[in-house]
């Protein structure tokens, strides 16, 4: 997992779509990758969906990702000092907190989503709760993510001071809530940003 | 090289039970409270009832009547192996290479012990008793077989991981009781380039770690290589070839070192390294060889002490598995040490220890 692995990503995607907008100039197709066209006839419901999608999936991540991170310092450090499991249990409760924000969200912008007739779809309403719904869900998504590795970090950070020395499991708390309420501020945000978007009319 | 901070988001996936176990065994180490206890015991009684009171438990209850220190650092010495097994049966790549290269400095000893037994006549059997538990290896009593030097020598270069090292410093003709320290001293530098060279494959922060770590260890044997020298026939180029090319002295504190003729000229090549030249502090050319409280050797660990207590301050890296072990074994040590004070009956001033925390 060097800079090598991801310098040779970055370099083989670009080379593809290089080769991709190549190739549509090149046979007289350039017309073909037009930004508008993508964004206009893509479905709104395909973003609405996908915006849900990314919510819960990158929420679960986060809280998985912190649970292992902690849950694999309770486990060793527990060895010792089994007085340290039932305490650091918070840890895990607060990794999992960041899924249940994901659970939240999804639940609230599924309710936006309602079947409709193809033709009645392309509204501009629409298009405005489809955008709004996908980019709240990376938001809220991405935000838990990285809430959840923090929590968990910190939450390792906090079973092995434990372990060591029992005044230190407060103070490190105190950082771990901290980490933890940016999973919200992720959350409030999404909210906003889908309050506009109406229902699928 | 690797993603800032990564370490942090993999470490755990393959690492994370077996830190959390290790920093459970060092906060079993010994503290300054236990080893004042430890100091004033009157007979090796007293000695097993204050260690039963710290996580050594009954190490020593099924011995009978009178305890020895050879005992007690026999049966000390096996609590180091039996966590450093449980620790490396458990471990994955690359951990257990890393822990792999802590056993080699053990191997190298033990090779050295029955190299100079044999040169000696003696049985190897007995030698094979007073090898490092540690550094013992499949191959060992394979070596018991060899009769002469020669074939002891061969049988280094095909059974043991060492080879390597071998292999670059000597031919079998040279070896004879003379130059035993100085392979021992030449194999032992290319295993600390060896190590440090695989540290640095390993993600930040095990390097930089690792780097402050062995560049002390090689820094002090460039040292005490040269503190020994004077009056040996070793000669100057010898000698320069036996300081490891990693460290804090290499190379400008080493090239001063390799032309040093005595102790003040070795002070002088430490003197652009603050940590280094207060260790000279207060002691003087006559002073050095005498074993009191405040000789640079005790001074060397004591610095190797705080070191490795140091490293245990970052999480998600491998150098805690290294300083852990290094702690441990000065705390046996230590602990032989005080078991020997308490039953030559020395005075308590004597008794001073590197205390770890």
């Amino acid at each position: 997992m060097g800079y090598g692995y991801y310098r040779y990503l970055i370099g083989g995607v670009s080379t593809i779509w290089l080769l991709l907008l190549l190739y549509l100039l090149l046979t007289g197709q350039g017309e073909a990758f037009d930004i508008g066209w993508f964004l206009t006839e893509t479905s709104p419901y395909m973003w609405s969906l996908l915006g849900i999608g990314l919510c819960i999936g990158l929420s679960v991540a986060g809280a998985g990702w912190g649970i292992f991170v902690t849950g694999s310092s309770i486990l060793g450090g527990g060895v010792r000092t089994p007085r340290i499991r039932t305490k650091n249990l918070i840890s895990i409760i607060f990794c999992e907190v960041v899924a249940i924000y994901g659970v939240i969200m999804a639940i609230v912008y599924s309710a936006k989503i309602k079947g409709l007739p193809v033709d009645g779809i392309y509204t501009r309403s629409n298009y405005y709760t489809g955008y709004a719904l996908f980019w709240g869900g990376l938001t809220v998504g991405l935000c838990n993510l990285l809430c959840g590795v923090a929590v968990g970090i910190n939450g390792s950070n906090a079973a092995l001071a434990d372990a060591a020395d029992p005044t230190l499991f407060v103070k490190i708390l105190v950082i771990e809530i901290f980490s933890s309420i940016m999973g919200l501020f992720g959350l409030i945000v999404g909210l906003l940003m889908s309050g506009k978007a109406e229902e699928f009319n | 090289m690797g993603l800032l901070g990564s370490e942090m988001l993999f470490f755990n996936v393959h690492n994370g039970y077996l830190e959390g176990i290790l920093r459970g065994y060092k906060a079993a180490l010994l503290t300054h409270s236990n080893y004042t206890n430890l100091q004033q015991c009157d007979t090796l009684e007293d000695f097993r009832m204050q260690l039963s009171a710290t996580d050594y438990g009954n190490f020593l209850a099924n011995e009978s009547l009178p305890l020895s220190t050879s005992k007690i650092a026999e049966k000390s010495t096996n609590t180091l192996v039996d966590e450093f097994k449980y620790i490396s049966t458990n471990s994955t790549e690359p951990l257990s290479t890393f822990l792999d290269y802590i056993t080699y400095a053990y191997m190298i000893d033990n090779v050295i012990l029955l190299i100079t037994g044999t040169l000696h006549g003696r049985d190897t059997h007995e030698l094979l008793e007073r090898c490092h538990p540690l550094g013992k290896f499949d191959a060992m009593s394979a070596l018991c077989v060899a009769t002469n030097v020669e074939e002891l020598y061969q049988s280094v270069l095909v059974e043991t991981p060492l080879a390597p090292y071998f292999r670059n410093c000597l031919t079998a003709s040279d070896l004879d009781d003379l130059n035993i320290e100085i392979i021992r001293n030449a194999v032992y530098k290319a295993y600390l380039e060896d190590y440090h060279a695989f540290a640095q494959t390993l993600e930040e922060p095990t390097a930089s770690i690792m780097t402050k770590l062995l560049a002390f260890e090689a820094d002090r044997r460039a040292i005490n290589i040269t503190l020994n020298s004077f009056g040996t026939e070793l000669t100057k180029e010898m000698r320069s070839k036996l300081y490891p090319e990693i460290g804090r002295l290499y190379p400008a504190g080493t090239n001063v070192l390799a032309r040093a003729d005595d102790f003040d000229q070795v002070r002088a090549a430490c003197e652009s390294i603050p940590e280094y030249h207060q260790m000279f502090d207060g002691i003087s050319s006559n002073s050095a060889d005498n074993d009191d409280n405040n000789s640079l050797e005790d001074r060397f660990f004591a610095h190797e002490v705080l070191l490795n207590k140091e490293t245990f301050l970052q999480q998600f890296n491998y150098a805690p598995f290294y300083s852990y072990f290094k702690l441990k074994e000065q705390e046996v040590r230590n602990i032989v040490w005080l078991a020997e004070c308490t039953a030559q009956s020395a005075p308590q001033d004597r008794r001073a220890v590197p205390y770890i925390f």
